[in-house]
């Protein structure tokens, strides 16, 4: 399947954000179009995760609108972004850690699970059915990211790199139109890097997901994003196709630092 | 050689979804509850059915239902007592006040009225959690003995807040025997033990510990905090309310406000500190365990071993090994007996090549 | 009015009580995040232990029991049974949870509290057993003669040493390199541990500190009501003081401790007659509770803001 970029999806214009007068993100406006892969790239404390954050839903900016699917809003929660089409990994994992592999991605269908708890607690006739179903789209999930022989392990068991994968399965659970993902390859070896981006291009590529993502690593970021978002102490400083940020002199001087 | 799964192939999703998905495991689940059922009530003796089989049946359901608001979804209650009197208190006064209520019918009632008490005491949860919601609870605990102390409408103006349980008749059937009100509670455990279990292993059980786990992640991928968190207040409270009304009707027969005190609800949370938490078998063996123990050192305080232990000492044996033990499973197993049984299981599939 | 103020006066004297045994909390949470409920049973078998100990030296060491010296050694001897008990809890429970959720510690806490309590009454018996201080309970002359005020010379001198003890152990944390160790490991274990703070004698420490306040609560309380099961629930007076001032401020349990004593008794006797008294068990964990939805950090609590 061709990749087909369209309309811009997600309008953030000049989002501000602070703690307690500490300032997160300055007048920064960027968009996201439809079914590309977007890059957030900063150094350390850039605001990379505070402008994830805040376009679902968790932080509140204090100026600033954002325009998802053509709907403004000021402020919402992290559960209406989901509810939206906006499913997110995080940084440090936040995976439910008693629960097996299996349950944690089946929490990511909770928002189309229709059956409320008297269905559940008879576990009869509709109930089952809902759970059965949902559970075979959970096991496509499984195979697409080929995690089939762990899905009954708890996930606090797992190696580090398979827990992000998982991350990565219980997002796409949701079968969300905006994917959020903060650094999905830290802390990764060079082979579980590779297998990442793999995944990330064919989310991108057979289910049209757009996504959104911070990436400490060069290499990868010019490699899979189609534009590149640079941030530094919270302030926009440059956007643009990989090619056009790399050659960027202001970007360069201070991302890589007066050095180079 | 027995506890083998060898050759069992789930060919579908159901299969796999079932409790117990090794049949093994529903061959021996199902001949003890057949045993419970139709062994018991003839084998035991009264003593026996009055004073182990059923109070352990009804603290299992207790446990049940604190092991649904704090094993599952990790908000810690130590007003179970509290919650436990609501439902002895309410079921009392429904079958008193309205005429010709049926049993079964003021017992769901009282459950209900403990859960709506539950739902209110639990409405802090939305802004604070662990400790602090700890307190609340403690507010509950507290407050609610005190009331039922003090009004004595509650009570039908008996003295310091006593009441004696109506006699039970469903269907014109009277359980008015130790056997048969232990099948009773036993029916009622058995339904709301497949219950727990059923909503455990579904959307609504996973939201539950979804929220335990990390409840930041669990709002980001839609779960409701405040629906969950109440949820789990109100089918905790009716579990823990339904166990209130078996124990001043199926065990008890009389009960006053104090006995539903702080010490109540700490054994319960004992039982599944020490049973398991999150864990549906744990609160069984949890309470079987906690109910069990003092009878046990009883016993062995009256051996030889129990003469060289100072009087003084023996009586406070059970503090002491009740502390001792919550620490032990804490530190060295913290999913409890349940855990070790799953353990045992592991063991006995792989006996004798272990690798 | 005069007899507002008598409950006032009152109800802040025993209040300065409460913020004593919350003070034992406080320490504990600060340098451990451990909140102890065994801080009741503390207070129980410190007290137990001086009455036991004043009862059998004599005996023992064939002193008159008469002896104005024995109420020191007595003293003495408990303070090193809390300091050993302190070792053995962070022996044996303590080094063991690190890393564990705080709920996990607070429920080993519980547990630890019927631990203490079994070997409390199992080492001295359960009889209740009385306490003289030779503080008499009685108004104080100066008072009732010039502003017609009954106030107990017992509250006073209680609450005295207990805002004593408050500002030593306040000042001890401010100034002394211990206190400033301790202060350290309550903003982060691992930046303590990195700079070479011994963790482990750390937690030793503030846990004897605890024992040493439960020791006096326990003589003031034991003094009053008897030494006896009861004293454990102290703790649960301490609770709602720790809710109002925050669980990890010191000047927080001292207020806290204020507003409490005398908020409770002001009820008690103002509102208690409308619905048939008693309410001193609840009230305070309600008013707290109240406080806490609208200022979920506690008086003096810091503001925690979730990163993700």
């Amino acid at each position: 399947m061709a990749r087909v970029i369209g309309d811009v999806i997600l309008d953030l214009q000049n989002i501000s954000l602070s703690f307690g007068g500490v300032k997160a993100l300055t007048n920064i406006s960027f968009d996201v179009r439809e079914g590309e892969i977007r890059a957030i790239i900063g150094p350390n404390g850039a605001g990379k995760s505070s402008m994830l954050n805040v376009i679902n839903g968790v932080y509140h900016p204090q100026q600033g609108r954002i325009v998802f699917r053509g709907q403004e809003r000021r402020r919402m929660n992290p559960h209406e972004a989901a509810a939206q089409g906006i499913a997110r990994t995080f940084q440090n994992i936040a995976l439910f850690k008693g629960m097996t592999v299996l349950d944690n991605i089946m929490t990511g269908r909770n928002l189309m699970m229709r059956r409320n708890f008297l269905w559940n607690a008879l576990y009869w006739g509709p109930s089952r059915r809902e759970e059965i179903a949902h559970r075979k789209r959970v096991e496509e999930i499984i195979d697409f990211l080929e995690i089939q022989n762990i899905r009954k392990t708890p996930v606090g068991r797992l190696p580090y790199g398979l827990q992000k994968r998982v991350e990565l399965a219980r997002a796409l659970a949701a079968e969300p139109s905006l994917l959020l993902l903060d650094e999905p390859m830290a802390g990764m070896n060079v082979e579980e890097k590779q297998d990442m981006c793999r995944f990330i291009l064919d989310v991108n590529e057979q289910l049209g997901t757009t996504i959104v993502l911070i990436e400490h690593d060069m290499g990868v970021v010019m490699d899979i994003s189609d534009r590149v978002v640079v941030l530094d102490y919270g302030r926009k400083i440059g956007d643009g196709p990989p090619d056009e940020v790399r050659n960027d002199p202001v970007v360069i001087e201070a991302y890589l630092g007066a050095g180079h | 050689m027995i506890y083998r799964e060898a050759g069992q192939f789930k060919a579908s999703y159901e299969e796999d979804q079932q409790i117990f998905p090794i049949k093994q495991d529903r061959i021996v689940m199902a001949a003890l509850v057949a045993a419970a059922f139709f062994v018991a009530p003839f084998v035991a003796s009264e003593y026996w059915l009055q004073a182990v089989l059923t109070p352990v049946l009804v603290f299992a359901l207790a446990a049940l239902g604190l092991n649904i608001l704090t094993g599952y979804a990790g908000q810690l209650s130590l007003g179970t007592g509290a919650f436990m009197a609501v439902g002895a208190y309410a079921t009392y006064n429904f079958l008193l006040r309205l005429d010709g209520l049926p049993f079964l019918v003021g017992l769901v009632l009282g459950g209900l009225s403990a859960a709506a008490v539950g739902v209110v005491f639990g409405l802090p949860s939305l802004r604070i959690k662990g400790f602090y919601l700890a307190m609340a609870t403690l507010a509950a605990q507290f407050f609610i003995v005190w009331a039922l102390a003090k009004f004595p409408w509650f009570s039908n103006y008996s003295s310091s807040g006593i009441i004696t349980a109506q006699r039970i008749e469903i269907f014109g059937f009277a359980f008015d025997t130790p056997a048969r009100k232990y099948l009773l509670t036993l029916a009622i455990v058995s339904l709301l033990a497949l219950v727990a279990k059923n909503l455990a292993r579904t959307n609504t059980g996973r939201s539950w510990m979804a929220v335990r786990d990390m409840d930041v992640a669990a709002e980001v991928i839609g779960i409701p905090l405040m629906k969950t968190k109440l949820l789990a207040f109100a089918v905790s409270s009716f579990y823990c309310g339904i166990a209130g009304g078996l124990y001043a009707y199926t065990y008890l027969g009389t009960v006053e406000p104090d006995g539903f005190g702080l010490d109540l609800s700490f054994k319960i949370l004992f039982m599944i500190i020490i049973g398991g938490m999150g864990s549906v078998l744990g609160a069984f063996l949890g309470a079987a365990f906690i109910l069990l123990l003092p009878v046990g050192l009883n016993v062995l305080m009256h051996t030889s071993v129990g003469a060289l232990v100072p009087a003084t000492l023996a009586s406070n044996l059970e503090l002491i090994v009740f502390g001792v033990l919550i620490i032990f499973f804490l530190i060295v197993e913290p999913h409890g007996l349940t855990r070790l049984w799953q353990i045992g299981k592991e063991k006995l599939r792989l006996w004798p090549f272990p690798h | 009015m005069g007899f507002f103020l008598e409950v006032l006066i009152g109800g802040l004297l025993a209040g300065m009580l409460y913020a004593l045994v919350a003070l034992g909390f406080v320490l504990i949470f600060k340098a451990s995040g451990v909140l102890n409920f065994a801080q009741g049973a503390m207070v129980f078998f410190a007290a137990l232990t001086f009455v036991g100990l004043t009862e059998r030296l004599p005996a023992w060491l064939g002193l008159s029991p008469e002896w104005a010296g024995l109420f020191w050694i007595a003293l003495l001897l408990t303070a090193v049974v809390m300091v050993l008990l302190a070792w053995l809890v962070e022996r044996f429970m303590l080094r063991k949870l690190v890393n564990q959720p705080a709920i996990t510690l607070f429920m080993a806490t519980i547990g630890l509290s019927y631990l203490i309590e079994g070997v409390a009454q199992g080492m001295w018996g359960a009889v209740v057993r009385g306490l003289d201080l030779g503080i008499a309970d009685e108004p104080v002359m100066g008072l009732l003669e010039r502003y017609n005020l009954m106030i107990s010379k017992f509250d006073l001198v209680a609450a005295t040493v207990a805002g004593v003890l408050v500002a030593v152990l306040a000042l001890f944390f401010q100034y002394t390199k211990v206190g400033r160790a301790l202060r350290a490991v309550a903003d982060d274990h691992q930046a303590a541990l990195s700079i070479g703070i011994p963790l482990q004698r750390i937690w030793v420490i503030v846990w004897a500190v605890a024992g040493f306040v439960a020791i006096v609560a326990g003589l003031v309380w034991g003094s009053r009501n008897g030494v006896q099961f009861a004293l454990t629930y102290t703790a649960l007076k301490a609770l709602p003081v720790l809710i109002l001032g925050g669980l990890t401020s010191v000047p927080g349990a001292i207020v806290g401790g204020l507003i409490i004593g005398a908020s409770e008794k002001l009820a008690e006797v103002y509102l208690g007659p409308f619905v048939g008294g008693g309410i001193d068990s609840w009230f305070p964990y309600v008013l707290a509770l109240v406080f806490l939805l609208i200022r979920p950090e506690g008086l003096f609590g810091e503001k925690h803001i979730d990163r993700v």
